[in-house]
C-alpha cells in the first residue's frame, strides 16, 4: 500500500470543504496533481496544497492508497466524502461529515468527530477512536433514508441522533450515546456499550438497538421476553436481555431494544 | 439595443410554415426585423438548427408552493448545487431549484419564456417576488379561481357578468395572466374533508358541481377576451379510472369558441389517463383520451410526462396529494388558503422498476405520439410534478427515436410494454413537431402567438440555436446526440441579445412579467367590488386594501389591456 501523507499548514477560521481528500480521486495522480485539487473555503475556490503540504507517492488504484493526515483537521468538513476504496487516517480529531457517502474502504480518526460522522453511509468502515458529535451516521437533513451499510465504530462517546433513520449496517459505540439513538429507525444495529438517557429508538418501525448501561425505555415499547446470548445481524452479545418490541407509537412496527439485565 | 444577423442556419419555425429551409435571421432592437441593420453582429450557424425561443405553458417555478416545495426537501437541494461565478449567483435544488438557477436553467434550455401556472391569489405577492427573481425569462402567472367563494357563488346564482367582473378584479389585483382551475370544486370540498369525484358530484354548502364550474368559467375566460383560455388541471388526477373524468370535461366548454385558439387548455393530461380499478392492473388509457383529443377542435393538452426521477409533487389539489401520500407515508404538507384553494406537497419517487411509474412514463409518450395534430399537445413535465424540466432534453430524444423508447421500454418494469401501446408506436417526432410542441403551439395556445413562438417579422428576438447538423445527423439512431444538443444551447438569445453560448451563461437578464387587465363596464364593477369589500370585512384574515399587488412590486411588467366593456353594459 502506498501513502499520501498530507500536514495540514495554518488553517483559515472560515470551514473548508474538503470532499476531494479520497482515495479515489488522489490515486494515479502525481503530488502536484494532488496538490491542485479543489477545496472550497467559505465560497472561494482554493487548492489543496494552498492549506496542506503534500507528501509521498499514491498507488494507481484507489485500493491500493492511504492517505494519512498528520494533525488537527477540526475545520474541515466532507473528507472522506463518498469513499469507495482505499484508507484514510487522520491523526487528530476531524470536522463534520467524515465519511459522508462513503461506500467502501476504511476511515480511521485517532481523535474526536464532529456531527454528521458517516450520514448516509452505504459501506466500508468508519473507525473513531475518540468521540463523536451529533448525528453519528445519520440521514442527510430532510431524507427519510439514512445509513445504508457499512460499520461505524467508536470508541468514545456519540452525541443525538445517532442512526437517524438508519435503513441498514452497523453502529458501535463503546460508550455512551446522546438522547434519540436510532430515531426512526427501518433496519440496521446500533449498539451502545454505555448508557443513553432516554428515548432511544424513537419512532423506529424495525431494526435493532443494544444498549448494554442505564436507559429510560419509552412507554411505546412492549416488552417481549428475555434473551440469552442472543445473536443479532451476525454479532453474538454475551449476557442476559431483557427484549422490546416497538415503537408501537408507529403503525406495525417491528423495532427490536435489547436492555442488557 | 443590440443587432444581429443569425446566418446560415437550418430554421424550423412551424408558426410560418418554416420546415428545415436554410435562412438567414435579422434582430433589429429586439424584434425580428426584414433587413440586417447597419454593423449588426452576426452568428454564424452553419451546420446548427434554428428555432423560436422556448416557450413553456405550465412549470411550476414560483409562488408559495414552489417554495415550501423547497423548505420540505433539504434533500433534493443536496443533488444538484451550482456556486456562483462572476455572472451569475449561487443556486440549488433537482426538482425545486432556487429561482436565480431556474432562470439560468432555462435559458440554457433555449427557453425565454415561462408561466408558473398555481397561484393562490392570497400569495400573489409572494409569486411576484419570486418572478422578479428569476432571470433570462419572460413571465406570468395564472391565479387560481377553482374554490374561489366569489367564483362558485356568482356562478351557482346564473350571474356569469358578475363572475366576469370578479374575475377581472382577481387579475388585476394579483397581477395575473390567466385563469387557472385546479380540480374545480374538489380543493373546497377538502375543506369539508371531501372530494368531487365525479364532474356531478357537488361542491359541499355552495352546491355547484365541477361541470358548472368549468362551464362557467369558460364563458367568462372568453367574454373577457383573455389571450389564453381557461386552463383546466381536470378533477380526479392521479385516480385508477380517470380518464372518463377526463372525457367527460373535454366536452364541457364545447358551447364556447374563439377563433384564435382552444377555449380549452387542459393540462398534465398524463395523470387523467388511467384505467384500472385497483393498483395491479392500472393501465394506461392514452389511446381512448388521445381519440378524444383528435377529434374535438376546441381543447388542447399539455402532456405532463413522467420521467423516472426523484421528484417533488406540488398541485393546488389538496385532496390528490393527500391521497398520494397516503400511498407512499412519505413527508408531506397541505394548506388552506382561505376562500381561494387548498394546495399540498409530497415528495415522489418515480422508480423505473415500479410498474405503475413505468405505465405513467409510458402514458406521457402515448399521448404525445398518438395525439396526431403537433398544435394539440404540448410537452410538459408539469414541472416539478411529472419531473423537472430539465429533463426536456430526454423526452426530445424519446419523442424523435423509437430506438430510444425501445431501449428504455427493455430497461423499464415490463408493465410499460404490456399495458400501455408505447411498444407498437412507430412514429417520430420530427424538428417540425419538436418545435411546435415546446415553442409555436404553447405560444399560440397562451394567445401570444403575435411576438412569441415565431421567428416571423415583428416577433420577439428570442431564437434557440441548437448544436445539430440536420443533414448529417439521424435523430431516430443519434438519440443520445439530441439529448445532448437540446440539454445546452449553442446559443440563446433573447430581445436580440446573446445571453447562452455553448450551454454556458453569458449575459443575465431579466425578463418581462405578463399580466392582463380586462376592463368590465364601470357600474357592474363598482356593483361586484362592494360585494367584495363586504365579503373582505365578513370572511378574509387581510384588509381588502392589503390585497392587492401594488404595481411596484412587479418587475417590468407588460399589462396586456382588455376592453371588456360590454360585459354588463
Amino acid at each position: 500500500m502506498k501513502e499520501i501523507i498530507l500536514t495540514p499548514k495554518e488553517l483559515p477560521d472560515v470551514g473548508l470543504i474538503a470532499e476531494t481528500i479520497t482515495p479515489d480521486l488522489f490515486a494515479g495522480k502525481s503530488i502536484g496533481k494532488i496538490a491542485s485539487l479543489l477545496i472550497f473555503a467559505g465560497n472561494q475556490r482554493k487548492k489543496l496544497g494552498d492549506f496542506f503540504e503534500v507528501a509521498g507517492k499514491s498507488a494507481d488504484d484507489a485500493s491500493d492508497t492511504r492517505i494519512v493526515i498528520k494533525g488537527d483537521i477540526t475545520k474541515v468538513k466532507m473528507v472522506g466524502k463518498g469513499t469507495k476504496a482505499g484508507e484514510i487516517v487522520i491523526e487528530g480529531s476531524a470536522g463534520m461529515y467524515v465519511g459522508e457517502e462513503m461506500r467502501g474502504g476504511k476511515i480511521t480518526v485517532l481523535g474526536n468527530v464532529d456531527s454528521f460522522a458517516g450520514q448516509t453511509m452505504r459501506g466500508g468502515e468508519l473507525v473513531i477512536k475518540g468521540n463523536a458529535g451529533d448525528y453519528l451516521g445519520a440521514a442527510y437533513r430532510g431524507d427519510w433514508r439514512g445509513m445504508r451499510g457499512g460499520v461505524i465504530l467508536v470508541e468514545g462517546n456519540a452525541g443525538a441522533e445517532t442512526g437517524l433513520f438508519m435503513v441498514g449496517g452497523k453502529i458501535k459505540i463503546k460508550g455512551n450515546c446522546g438522547t434519540f439513538a436510532g430515531v426512526h429507525m427501518k433496519k440496521g444495529l446500533i449498539i451502545i456499550e454505555g448508557q443513553t438517557p432516554e428515548r432511544a429508538g424513537a419512532e423506529m418501525t424495525g431494526g435493532s438497538i443494544v444498549v448494554m448501561g442505564d436507559t429510560d425505555i419509552l412507554p411505546t415499547f412492549a416488552p417481549v421476553n428475555e434473551e440469552k446470548n442472543p445473536e443479532i445481524d451476525g454479532e453474538k452479545l454475551k449476557g442476559t436481555f431483557q427484549t422490546y418490541s416497538g415503537d408501537h407509537a408507529e403503525r406495525g412496527a417491528k423495532g427490536m431494544l435489547y436492555k442488557f439485565v | 439595443m443590440a443587432s444581429l444577423i443569425i446566418k446560415n442556419g437550418t430554421v424550423y419555425d412551424p408558426a410560418n410554415n418554416v420546415n428545415g429551409e436554410k435562412m438567414d435571421i435579422y434582430i433589429k432592437d429586439g424584434k425580428i426585423v426584414e433587413k440586417a441593420a447597419r454593423g449588426a453582429k452576426k452568428i454564424d450557424c452553419n451546420g446548427k438548427i434554428i428555432m423560436p425561443g422556448g416557450v413553456e405553458i405550465h412549470s411550476h417555478i414560483a409562488g408559495g408552493k414552489v417554495n415550501s416545495g423547497r423548505l420540505l426537501r433539504p434533500e433534493d437541494h443536496k443533488k444538484l448545487v451550482m456556486p456562483k461565478t462572476k455572472l451569475t449567483r449561487s443556486g440549488s435544488g433537482f426538482s425545486t431549484p432556487s429561482t436565480f438557477m431556474t432562470g439560468y436553467l432555462y435559458s440554457k434550455l433555449g427557453y425565454t419564456t415561462a408561466m408558473t401556472p398555481a397561484m393562490p391569489p392570497l400569495m400573489a405577492r409572494h409569486t411576484h417576488e419570486e418572478l422578479n427573481d428569476i432571470p433570462m425569462l419572460d413571465k406570468g402567472s395564472y391565479p387560481l379561481t377553482d374554490g374561489n367563494w366569489f367564483i362558485m357563488r356568482y356562478l351557482k346564482d346564473g350571474d356569469i357578468e358578475k363572475a366576469a367582473a370578479y374575475a377581472a378584479w382577481l387579475l388585476r389585483s394579483t397581477k395575473g395572466f390567466a385563469l387557472k382551475i385546479t380540480n374545480p370544486g374538489g380543493t373546497e370540498a377538502w375543506g369539508w374533508g371531501k372530494n368531487c369525484k365525479s364532474l356531478d358530484d357537488p361542491v359541499p354548502y355552495f352546491d355547484i358541481t365541477p361541470r358548472e364550474i368549468i362551464k362557467g368559467l369558460a364563458e367568462v375566460n372568453e367574454m373577457l377576451g383573455l389571450p389564453h383560455s381557461i386552463h383546466l388541471h381536470a378533477n380526479n388526477l392521479g385516480r385508477l379510472g380517470n380518464y372518463e373524468t377526463t372525457i367527460d370535461t373535454i366536452k364541457v366548454p364545447s358551447g364556447t369558441k374563439n377563433k384564435d385558439r382552444q377555449t380549452l387548455h387542459l393540462t398534465h393530461v398524463q395523470f387523467h389517463s388511467y384505467g384500472g380499478d385497483s393498483w395491479k392492473n392500472f393501465e394506461s388509457e392514452a389511446e381512448t383520451v388521445a381519440k378524444a383529443v383528435n377529434k374535438t377542435d376546441n381543447a388542447i393538452i399539455d402532456t405532463g410526462n413522467v420521467t423516472l426521477d426523484n421528484t417533488t409533487t406540488m398541485t393546488a389539489d389538496g385532496p390528490m396529494e393527500y391521497y398520494l401520500q397516503s400511498l407512499t407515508h412519505f413527508k408531506w404538507m397541505n394548506r388552506d388558503v382561505e376562500l381561494e384553494t387548498a394546495p399540498g406537497i409530497t415528495p415522489f419517487i418515480y422508480s423505473p422498476k415500479m410498474s405503475t411509474a413505468a405505465i405513467q412514463w409510458a402514458i406521457g409518450l402515448e399521448l404525445g405520439l398518438l395525439i396526431k395534430d403537433p398544435w394539440k399537445v404540448l410537452m410538459t413535465t408539469d414541472h416539478p410534478n411529472g419531473g423537472p424540466f430539465t429533463r426536456y432534453p430526454r423526452i426530445i430524444s424519446w419523442l424523435m427515436s423509437r430506438p430510444a423508447r425501445d431501449e428504455m421500454l427493455e430497461k423499464v418494469n415490463a408493465a410499460a410494454g404490456k399495458r400501455s401501446s408505447l411498444a407498437s408506436i412507430d412514429r417520430e417526432y420530427d424538428f417540425n413537431d419538436i418545435a411546435t410542441v415546446t415553442r409555436a403551439g404553447q405560444a399560440r395556445s397562451l394567445g401570444l402567438s403575435e411576438t412569441k413562438g415565431h421567428l416571423g417579422i415583428g416577433a420577439h428576438g428570442d431564437v434557440a440555436v441548437y448544436d445539430i447538423d440536420p443533414d448529417n445527423m439521424d435523430p431516430s439512431k443519434d438519440f443520445k446526440g439530441i439529448e445532448k444538443a437540446f440539454s445546452a444551447a449553442a446559443y440563446t438569445i433573447k430581445g436580440g441579445e446573446v445571453l447562452v453560448r455553448d450551454g454556458e451563461i453569458v449575459k443575465v437578464t431579466y425578463g418581462n412579467t405578463y399580466w392582463t387587465n380586462p376592463h368590465v363596464d364601470k357600474s357592474l364593477e363598482k356593483e361586484v367590488l362592494s360585494d367584495i369589500e363586504y365579503n373582505f370585512k365578513r370572511y378574509y384574515s387581510v384588509n381588502l386594501a392589503n390585497y392587492p399587488v401594488q404595481d411596484k412590486y412587479v418587475k417590468n411588467p407588460i399589462e396586456l389591456k382588455i376592453d371588456a366593456q360590454k360585459v354588463g353594459a
